[in-house]
């Protein structure tokens, strides 16, 4: 076992404590919070895997803002003055079968994919450079296009926020 | 490559370190003289008034969203700035494109009053 191994591990334990707190949880605030270790530990295995800019976009945009998003989702939506903020366990056989059926056919899925194994990996020590290059040169289109998907949400945001009111 | 996070690492590893001394140094050395006044609960200084757990407006659920949309950006703009001196001025001229159709649906948002807190 060496470094990267010992890194790794860290990593997918920290990933997979914390999810578990996340499924087992009683509480959903703890479970809400536990989260945030489930995608930093995401974010760490995503960067022994040398994708860097997808690891610096899960902590910018997991951890900094879906994460928020989700604890103001859980403070809107609970009946929190009457009820205490908890989580219950209902039709447990139902969905303890609907669970197996699903790992059952993810398991399936990867053990008869046939996975293509490189056998040199290719230096790409930092993937943010060549991306940025890639973006802003041979896919300039699509990245401008992206920007239009994010006036579309922007502005479906706004629509839905303030249905009925008017502009100017 | 893996050398490269070393600074992070140890910058996680002392953030982590310096909150939980910070904290518990304050508990083993401070001097402990509670009374009733000390840990009553208090809010800027005020008494607290109804329970903490209500239910919050829908306008911090819309900040919250705009946030995220422009968090987006901010991670397109990453690969940019990385390579911006060798792009130099076709790069500027792309980023002012990609960020003047943003800023179009920033004044809609503005204009429709979603920032508005009322």
């Amino acid at each position: 076992m060496n470094l990267f191994d010992i890194i790794f591990y860290f990593f997918a334990f920290i990933t997979l404590a914390s999810a578990g707190i996340v499924v087992f949880s009683r509480n959903i605030i703890y479970a809400a919070f536990s989260l945030l270790f489930t995608f930093f530990g995401v974010a760490g295995i995503y960067v022994l895997l040398n994708a860097d800019f997808i690891a610096v976009a899960q902590l910018l945009i997991y951890v900094g803002g879906i994460l928020v998003l989700l604890l103001f989702g859980v403070m809107l939506t609970n009946k929190v003055v009457s009820v205490d903020i908890k989580t219950g366990t209902l039709q447990t056989l139902p969905a303890s079968l609907l669970a197996a059926m699903t790992a059952g056919s993810i398991c399936g899925v990867f053990y008869a994919t046939d996975w293509k194994i490189v056998q040199s990996v290719p230096d790409v020590s930092t993937t943010t450079h060549r991306l940025g290059e890639m973006f802003l040169t041979t896919y300039l289109l699509p990245f401008e296009v992206a920007s239009l998907i994010l006036l579309v949400a922007l502005i479906g945001a706004a629509m839905i926020a303030r249905r009925g009111k008017t502009i100017f | 490559m893996l050398v490269d996070y070393i600074p992070i690492g140890i910058m996680i590893v002392f953030g982590v370190a310096f909150g939980v001394f910070m904290s518990k140094a304050s508990e083993w050395l401070g001097p402990k003289n509670p009374n009733d006044v000390k840990q009553s609960i208090y809010e800027s200084g005020m008494e607290p008034v109804r329970s903490a757990r209500e239910r919050m407006s829908i306008k911090y659920y819309m900040v919250a969203m705009l946030f995220i949309i422009f968090d987006i950006e901010v991670v397109f703009l990453y690969p940019w700035a990385v390579n911006f001196k060798q792009l130099g001025m076709f790069g500027l001229i792309e980023m002012f494109i990609f960020i003047v159709i943003l800023m179009l649906g920033f004044v809609y948002v503005w204009k429709k009053g979603a920032l508005k807190w009322d």
